[in-house]
C-alpha cells in the first residue's frame, strides 16, 4: 500500500490528450479524403509529405529540447498539425511548400513557444500565413477539380508533387473569392461575377480550393461529430458562423453589386475548416463560455473585413492570427462569475 | 455536449462512474462483532476537542459520557460500549498523516449494557431549547462529513429565524451508499428526526433533496413524510457534487449564498440526512451517537456492504468483516473517492466523519501518465463554482500564489471535478492544497513577524518614554539646581544689601554717635 501523501480525486475519467486528438484527425478525415479524390495524386503526395515533415520536425525539436520524443509523438498532435497544414495549400503546390509550412507550424508556430499548450497563435494558420506572404505564386495555383482516377496517373503525379509542374496554366484557374477580387478590381459587378458558380456544387465540394477545404459538406458533418463527441463546444463555430452570414446578409441587402451574400461567405474558402477546427483549437481560443463567442464573432467579422475591402481574397488566416493574439485579453478579462460573488468578485449581498 | 443553454441553478459538475450498485442492495448489516478494544479520539469535530473525564481503569456503560465538550463550538464523545477505560493515550488518526490524537480506550466487557436511558415520553412536548440540548448532550455532529456540531446549527436556525430545513441526502460521491440505505431501511426516523429538527429552531418547512440515482430511497421517503405536509422530498439531478450544500440549495431555490456568508443569511439550514437520524436516536431514544453506517466498497473487499459500526472501531475490522483482500489494497480511503483521505495504515478507528470505507485496488485508482495542459478547458466547465482552475494552477506552477488568489482560490471547495475530468490529468485539486498550505504557512510567517515587529516597536517605545523620562528627571534636577542657586544668590544678594545696609545704618548711627559723642 502507498505511503506516499496524495489528494483526491482518487479516480479519474477516462478521457486523454491523446484520444481526442485521434478524434480530431478522424473527424478531418472525410473532407481530406475528398480532397485527395478531386485533386488525384498529387493532393496524397502533399499530404504525407507535410505530415511526415511536421513529425519529423516535432522529433527533432524534443531532442534539442532534451525530452523522451516517443510520448510526445504518439499524442498525435503533430501530425493533427501537419494535417492541417497539409489541408490549406493549394492540392498540387510542390513538396518543399509542404515541408517549410510544416517548419513553421511546428518550429515556429508550436515548438519556441515551449511545446504543446503554450503557442499563442495556432500553429497551422501561421504556416499558412507566412506561406501565403513569401510564396505567393505557389500559393495561389488553384488546380481544377480533376477525380483521381480521370487525372494524372501514381507516377506522373509524382513528378508533379516532386519536380514541379512547368506548364500549369491548362489546368489550373481562380477559386470563387479570388476570381469575384479580381472582377472587382476590373470594375465587374456581382451577379454577372458569379456566373459559373453553382451553391449546390460549393456545399458539396466541387469546386477549386485548398487541398481539404472544398467540402463544406464534409467539414460540417466532421465538426458536428466532434460536437457530439464531445471535444468541441458549439460556441465558437456558431458564433463564427454567424458573424459572417449576418454581415455579408447585412451589407449584400445593402449594395448587392459590391458583396458576397452569406451562402457564396460560408461555402467558399476556410470558413468551415477554420469555424470547427482552427478556431476551437483549446490551446490558442478563450477558455470561458462568453469569451469563446466573442472570440468567435471576432473572427468572423475580421474574416468578412478582410474579404470585403483587404487586399487578400481570403482573409481567414489573418482573422485567426489577429483574434489569437487578443485571446490573452479576452481571457484576462472575461472571466466566470464565482459561487456566491459578484461579477466584480465581492460576496453576494442579501441583506 | 450539444445542450445550447447550462442550467444556471446547475452549473459545472461531473458524471463519475457511480459503483453505487455493489451495495445499494445489500441492508445494512447490524451483526458485525463486539471488537476487544475501541479507540474513541476525543476531537471527532470542528471546533475544540473535548475533555475526558473517565480516569484509567473506570468501568463505563454504554452511552456514558467520556468526555465533556469545551466552548460554543465542541462535541462531546460517549462509550460505545460497555467495559473499562484501557488508556487515555496518543493513538493514530484517521487523517492521511495518521498522526496521533489523544484517543480514549476501552476494553470491551462483551455485555454491551446501556446505561439508563432517558427516553421522554412525547418528544414534541419538549421545548425547542431543551432539543437542541439534547442533540448537543448526545454529541450529534454533522454526518455528511463536515462534523460540524447540530446542536450550534440548531440554535442558530432558531435565533436567525429561517425558513426552510434543506435536508442534503444528495450523496453524489461515488461508491457510498450509507444515505441511500439509511434512507431505505429507516425512513421513518429519518422523518421523525426532521419533524424535532424544525421544532428545535422553530422552523416552519424541511425540503430532503435526493439526487435520482436513488428511486427507492425517494419513494421510501415520500411515502415516510406524506402525513407532513410541510416536509417536502424532491428529487435533484444525478451530478457531482450534488451534495455540496450550496450547490444543492442553488438547484433548490435559485439562490446563492453569499461568499462570506453562511446559509441562515438566506434564511435556510442544511443538515445531512444521517444527522437526522442521529436527531432521532438522540432525542427520542436518549441515545448519544455512537454508531454510525458505514459504506466498506472497493475492488479489493469481497463483501462490498454498508454496516452500521461501533465509533471507535478499528478500521482494519471493519475491512475483515466485510472480507477485504489485504494484499490487493493499493489505496485505502476514508469518505469517497473525490474527495476522501488516503490513509497511509488501516489501524486506525472509524470516527463520526467516516461515511466510508473504501479498499482501491491498483486498477481502481490508476491514473494515466501526466501531460502538459492543453487548455481544453474542460476543467472550468466542470467547476461547480465558476472558477478557472487551468489559470489558477499555472500560477500557482509560477509560485505566483497571491495571483491564485485573484483568480478565486480561496473560493475553491476542493470537490475534484476539475482533476477528474482533466484529459492530461494534472493533479489541479493536489496544486490548489499545496497553494492553500503555503499561504496558511505564510499567514503564520506573517503573523509572527508582525508579531515580532510588535515587540520591538513596543520595546524601542517603552526605551524611548524611559529616555524621556530620564531626560525630563535631568532637567527638572537642573531647573531645580538652578533654581536652588538663583535663590541662594538672591538670598546672598539680600544678605549683602541687608549687611550693607546695616552698615550704613551702623555707620550712620555710627556717626550721629560721634556726633553726638561731639
Amino acid at each position: 500500500m502507498s505511503i506516499k501523501p496524495v489528494s483526491g480525486p482518487h479516480v479519474v475519467a477516462v478521457r486523454s490528450v491523446d484520444s481526442i486528438m485521434r478524434k480530431v484527425i478522424i473527424a478531418l478525415l472525410p473532407a481530406t479524403a475528398w480532397g485527395i479524390f478531386i485533386f488525384g495524386w498529387p493532393a496524397l503526395y502533399l499530404c504525407a509529405v507535410t505530415i511526415f515533415a511536421a513529425l519529423l520536425f516535432e522529433a527533432f525539436c524534443l531532442k534539442l529540447k532534451g525530452v523522451a520524443a516517443a510520448p510526445y509523438l504518439r499524442d498525435g498532435s503533430a501530425i493533427l498539425t501537419g494535417l492541417l497544414v497539409a489541408m490549406t495549400l493549394p492540392p498540387w503546390a510542390p513538396w518543399w511548400i509542404g515541408v517549410v509550412g510544416a517548419a513553421i507550424a511546428i518550429i515556429l508556430g508550436k515548438q519556441v513557444y515551449g511545446g504543446l499548450g503554450q503557442n499563442l497563435f495556432n500553429p497551422a494558420m501561421l504556416a499558412r500565413v507566412a506561406l501565403l506572404i513569401s510564396f505567393p505564386i505557389e500559393m495561389t495555383t488553384w488546380v481544377n477539380v480533376k477525380p483521381i482516377l480521370l487525372g494524372p496517373g501514381m507516377m506522373e503525379s509524382l513528378s508533379i508533387t516532386f519536380s514541379g509542374l512547368t506548364d500549369l496554366d491548362g489546368v489550373t484557374g481562380a477559386t470563387t473569392l479570388g476570381a469575384v477580387k479580381t472582377g472587382f478590381s476590373l470594375r465587374q459587378t456581382l451577379p454577372g461575377l458569379l456566373h459559373d458558380y453553382s451553391g449546390i456544387l460549393a456545399f458539396i465540394g466541387w469546386e477549386r480550393g485548398s487541398l481539404g477545404e472544398t467540402s463544406t459538406l464534409l467539414i460540417l458533418l466532421g465538426g458536428l461529430w466532434l460536437m457530439r463527441e464531445g471535444i468541441i463546444q458549439w460556441r465558437i463555430p456558431l458564433s463564427l458562423l454567424l458573424s459572417i452570414a449576418l454581415l455579408s446578409s447585412l451589407f449584400h441587402l445593402i449594395d448587392s453589386q459590391h458583396y458576397l451574400g452569406p451562402w457564396v461567405h460560408l461555402n467558399s474558402g476556410a470558413v468551415m475548416l477554420v469555424a470547427f477546427f482552427i478556431a476551437t483549437d483549446y490551446v490558442t481560443s478563450p477558455n470561458t463560455p462568453l469569451g469563446q463567442v466573442i472570440f468567435g464573432a471576432g473572427c468572423g467579422a475580421l474574416i468578412f473585413i478582410i474579404r470585403s475591402w483587404g487586399g487578400y481574397p481570403e482573409g481567414t488566416g489573418f482573422a485567426i492570427l489577429l483574434m489569437n493574439a487578443v485571446t490573452p485579453l479576452i481571457d484576462h478579462y472575461i472571466r466566470p462569475r464565482i459561487y456566491g460573488r459578484y461579477r466584480n468578485g465581492k460576496p453576494i449581498d442579501v441583506s | 455536449m450539444l445542450a445550447l443553454f447550462e442550467n444556471p441553478r446547475l452549473r459545472g459538475g461531473i458524471h463519475a462512474e457511480e459503483h453505487k450498485a455493489e451495495t445499494s442492495g445489500v441492508p445494512i448489516a447490524l451483526d458485525m462483532p463486539l471488537p476487544k478494544k475501541l479507540y474513541i479520539p476525543v476531537q471527532q469535530h470542528v471546533g475544540k476537542p473535548a475533555e475526558p473525564l473517565v480516569k484509567v481503569g473506570e468501568k463505563v456503560l454504554k452511552g456514558q459520557l467520556l468526555a465533556y465538550s469545551q466552548g460554543t463550538i465542541s462535541a462531546p464523545v460517549h462509550a460505545p460500549s460497555s467495559g473499562e477505560i484501557a488508556d487515555v493515550m496518543d493513538f493514530p488518526a484517521p487523517h492521511p498523516s495518521a498522526l496521533p490524537i489523544r484517543t480514549i480506550i476501552i476494553e470491551t466487557d462483551g455485555l454491551d449494557q446501556w446505561q439508563p436511558l432517558k427516553a421522554p415520553d412525547d418528544p414534541f412536548a419538549l421545548p425547542a431549547e431543551e432539543i437542541c440540548a439534547l442533540v448537543g448532550a448526545a454529541g450529534v455532529v454533522g454526518l455528511g462529513g463536515a462534523v460540524f456540531p447540530s446542536a450550534v446549527k440548531l440554535d442558530l436556525g432558531r435565533k436567525n429565524k429561517i425558513h426552510t430545513l434543506l435536508i442534503n441526502a444528495g450523496e453524489c460521491e461515488p461508491y457510498l451508499t450509507c444515505d441511500d440505505r439509511l434512507m431505505q431501511e429507516r425512513a421513518g426516523e429519518i422523518v421523525t428526526g426532521i419533524r424535532l429538527m424544525l421544532r428545535g429552531m422553530n422552523a416552519p418547512e424541511a425540503t430532503v433533496g435526493i439526487e435520482d440515482n436513488k428511486p427507492e430511497a425517494f419513494i421510501a421517503m415520500r411515502e415516510a413524510c406524506a402525513e407532513f405536509a410541510n416536509i417536502n422530498v424532491v428529487q435533484v439531478p444525478t451530478r457531482y457534487p450534488m451534495g455540496w450544500d450550496r450547490q444543492m440549495l442553488r438547484y433548490l431555490t435559485g439562490r446563492e449564498i453569499p461568499a462570506d456568508g453562511r446559509a441562515t443569511d438566506i434564511g435556510v439550514v442544511i443538515h445531512n440526512v444521517a444527522t437526522a437520524h442521529a436527531v432521532y436516536r438522540a432525542v427520542c431514544l436518549n441515545q448519544p451517537l455512537i454508531t454510525r453506517v458505514v459504506t466498506v466498497s472497493g475492488s479489493a473487499v469481497a463483501k462490498p456492504q454498508n454496516v452500521e459500526v461501533l465509533i471507535g472501531t478499528l478500521m482494519s475490522e471493519v475491512l475483515d468483516f466485510c472480507a477485504a483482500d489485504k494484499s490487493r489494497v493499493a489505496r485505502l480511503i476514508m469518505g469517497g473517492p473525490m474527495m476522501g483521505d488516503a490513509l497511509p495504515i488501516s489501524e486506525v478507528p472509524v470516527v463520526k466523519a467516516c461515511n466510508g470505507i473504501l479498499a482501491l485496488s491498483e486498477q481502481d485508482i490508476e491514473i494515466p501518465e501526466v501531460k502538459p495542459c492543453i487548455r481544453c478547458s474542460t476543467c472550468v466547465t466542470a467547476c461547480p463554482v465558476g472558477l478557472l482552475p487551468l489559470e489558477m494552477a499555472s500560477r500557482i506552477r509560477a509560485n505566483q500564489l497571491d495571483a491564485a488568489v485573484d483568480l478565486g482560490l480561496k473560493d475553491c471547495i476542493n470537490c475534484g471535478s476539475c482533476s477528474y475530468v482533466c484529459p492530461s490529468n494534472i493533479p489541479l485539486v493536489h496544486y490548489f492544497k499545496f497553494a492553500s498550505g503555503e499561504l496558511y504557512k505564510r499567514q503564520q510567517m506573517d503573523h509572527k513577524s508582525e508579531q515580532t515587529k510588535r515587540l520591538i516597536d513596543d520595546r524601542n517605545q517603552r526605551m524611548e518614554r524611559i529616555r524621556l523620562e530620564q531626560e525630563a528627571e535631568a532637567r527638572r534636577v537642573m531647573e531645580a539646581r538652578a533654581a536652588r542657586a538663583k535663590e541662594q544668590e538672591l538670598a546672598k544678594q539680600k544678605a549683602q544689601q541687608a549687611q550693607q545696609a546695616q552698615q550704613s545704618i551702623s555707620e550712620a548711627d555710627n556717626k550721629a554717635a560721634v556726633e553726638e559723642v561731639r
